[in-house]
């Protein structure tokens, strides 16, 4: 284990600007990466207070009598798609219009009769706001016979699952991308290391070395390599972040860095990179000797 | 100790290395592999410490089937084998003793045992004055001395030397082969791979002589049949 460590480090002293390119590398691909779940985290905390208010409103036939409206409601409720169903009778319309709209208060408090039909308002669980579900839902509530309409905002809710879509998308590209740049950058700075001591690993393999302890400080080297790639990259991220929020203020205000496991993730990642590179890197030399 | 039966091998390009090689290597022995370059027997040497397998035939080396060795059973073949070569193949930026140490170290020996069996082999080789040198304040009578005390730190069955006077002058090749009959006294078995007639000729040690990849000279089986035929 000592001659492991002392192996894998002294590639560090031996070539340390080839180290520190490496290390860069792993940082700047990681910090594409970062930089990349860093908005994809804000969008998705900006979408889910869109998302909340996404519902379905069924306007309900005048006369239909209250128990039944009950019992609708209480089916409607049962519906594993649905969070939670109100119903808002003819006179809490009037009033909520009312309340809201200002400017026709007195036209409201004239009329004869309430022009506003009783509606039943259906709000949706998280996951299952995209327009699929929510369409699906709205057909069901079209199949009760008391209601008259159905509206939901059709086309904005697409929209937002395309939205949603293809940021998932670009961002698992672009990271995919990099993280392939990464793996081939960490590959090729441990395959120079390689042959700086392709004699080292000739003789070790000659005296009887098993290919495991030949891999090993490798292994170790690139795991180092992108432990400290990975730390790198988050301090590059949080400068980001810093910069981005302070500089912009406003509607920026409001961003969030990365909970504790997200920066877990990113770290152990930048590790599996660096292992990736040298296995790639090794096996092949091994095979090849 | 080491058995060829027909053993064949041919290369991708099509060239035929060996042809129908068969010997025996018994306990204790010491045996010359003579001829010229290109005559076979550096591949007989990568056969027996497994870098090669041959295409047909089977080659036994200590207990072991080359032809059918796995992978990870390849170090465990060459931690019974002793392996030299023309070139020393030593690491320059470590010690005589620091270069003996990696092969100990390398197949994780026990660390407090380490200095005393470096210790021991350079005292063999006659170089313990020399523990602290780098190769290249070594002569190339002495460094191969290192290269052979490397062979030997892990007690080896069998000592595999591929020219290993190839790059030494007259006093230095007297020196190393004189080294290797020692080492032979005690019992270990000796394989060296040499074109220096003279050197073959000093002695009355078993010679197989290679041409073209075919055994023409056995002098173990030769005399044999001549003391038959008398």
């Amino acid at each position: 284990m000592r001659l492991l460590t002392r192996e894998a480090l002294l590639s560090f002293r031996r070539a340390p600007l080839l180290s520190a390119l490496s290390i860069t590398t792993i940082a700047f691909s990681l910090f594409t990466i970062g930089l990349f779940g860093l908005v994809a985290i804000n969008l998705r905390e900006a979408l889910r207070g869109i998302e909340e208010r996404v519902e379905i409103v069924a306007f309900v036939l005048r006369g239909t009598p209250t128990e039944t409206i009950t019992l609708a409601t209480q089916d409607i409720a049962a519906f594993p798609e649905v969070q939670d169903v109100s119903f808002v009778s003819e006179e809490q319309a009037l009033d909520r219009a009312a309340a809201e709209l200002v400017e026709f208060r007195d036209a409201y408090r004239d009329l004869k009769a309430n022009p506003l039909p009783a509606s039943i308002e259906v709000r949706m669980k998280e996951g299952f706001r995209s327009s699929a579900s929510v369409g699906a839902v709205a057909e069901r509530l079209r199949g009760f016979g008391f209601v008259d309409d159905v509206r939901y905002g059709r086309d904005w809710v697409q929209r937002l699952d395309q939205l949603r879509n293809v940021t998932g998308l670009v961002g698992l590209v672009i990271g995919l991308a990099f993280a392939g740049v990464a793996v081939v950058i960490i590959g090729v700075t441990i395959r120079l290391t390689i042959l700086q001591r392709a004699r080292e690993i000739a003789i070790m393999r000659l005296v009887g070395a098993t290919n495991w302890f030949i891999r090993g400080p490798f292994l170790l080297e690139g795991a180092l390599k992108g432990l400290l790639g990975g730390f790198l990259s988050l301090a590059l991220c949080y400068a980001g972040y810093l910069l981005f929020r302070d500089t912009t203020g406003g509607p920026f205000a409001g961003l969030i860095f990365f909970r504790p496991e997200h920066m877990l993730v990113l770290i152990v990642f930048g590790v599996l990179l660096g292992l990736a590179g040298s296995l790639v890197s090794v096996g092949r030399h091994l095979r090849n000797v | 100790m080491i058995r060829f039966s027909h053993v064949y091998k041919s290369y991708p390009n099509g060239a035929l290395a060996l042809k129908d090689i068969s010997f025996r290597v018994g306990k204790g022995e010491f045996v010359f592999l003579t001829g010229h370059s290109g005559a076979g027997k550096s591949t007989i040497m990568k056969l027996l410490f497994a870098e090669q397998k041959p295409t047909a035939g089977e080659v036994r080396v200590s207990g072991y089937n080359v032809s059918t060795l796995r992978v990870d059973e390849v170090p465990k073949l060459r931690r019974r084998l002793g392996i030299v070569f023309q070139d020393f193949r030593l690491l320059e930026d470590r010690t005589a003793a620091e270069n003996i140490a990696f092969a100990l170290e390398v197949i994780g020996a026990r660390r407090d045992t380490i200095a005393a069996r470096v210790t021991r082999v350079l005292t063999q080789v006659g170089l313990s004055a020399k523990a602290r040198a780098h190769p290249r304040e070594l002569s190339g009578g002495e460094q191969q001395r290192i290269a052979i005390a490397r062979a030997l730190v892990n007690d080896p069955a069998i000592l595999v030397a591929d020219e290993p006077t190839g790059n030494l002058d007259e006093r230095a090749t007297r020196g190393v082969f004189q080294l290797l009959r020692d080492i032979n006294s005690g019992g270990t078995v000796v394989v060296m791979a040499t074109h220096d007639l003279d050197l073959v000729r000093q002695t009355s040690y078993r010679t197989i002589e290679l041409r073209d990849g075919s055994v023409v000279y056995d002098s173990a089986v030769d005399e044999a049949e001549e003391t038959e035929v008398s």
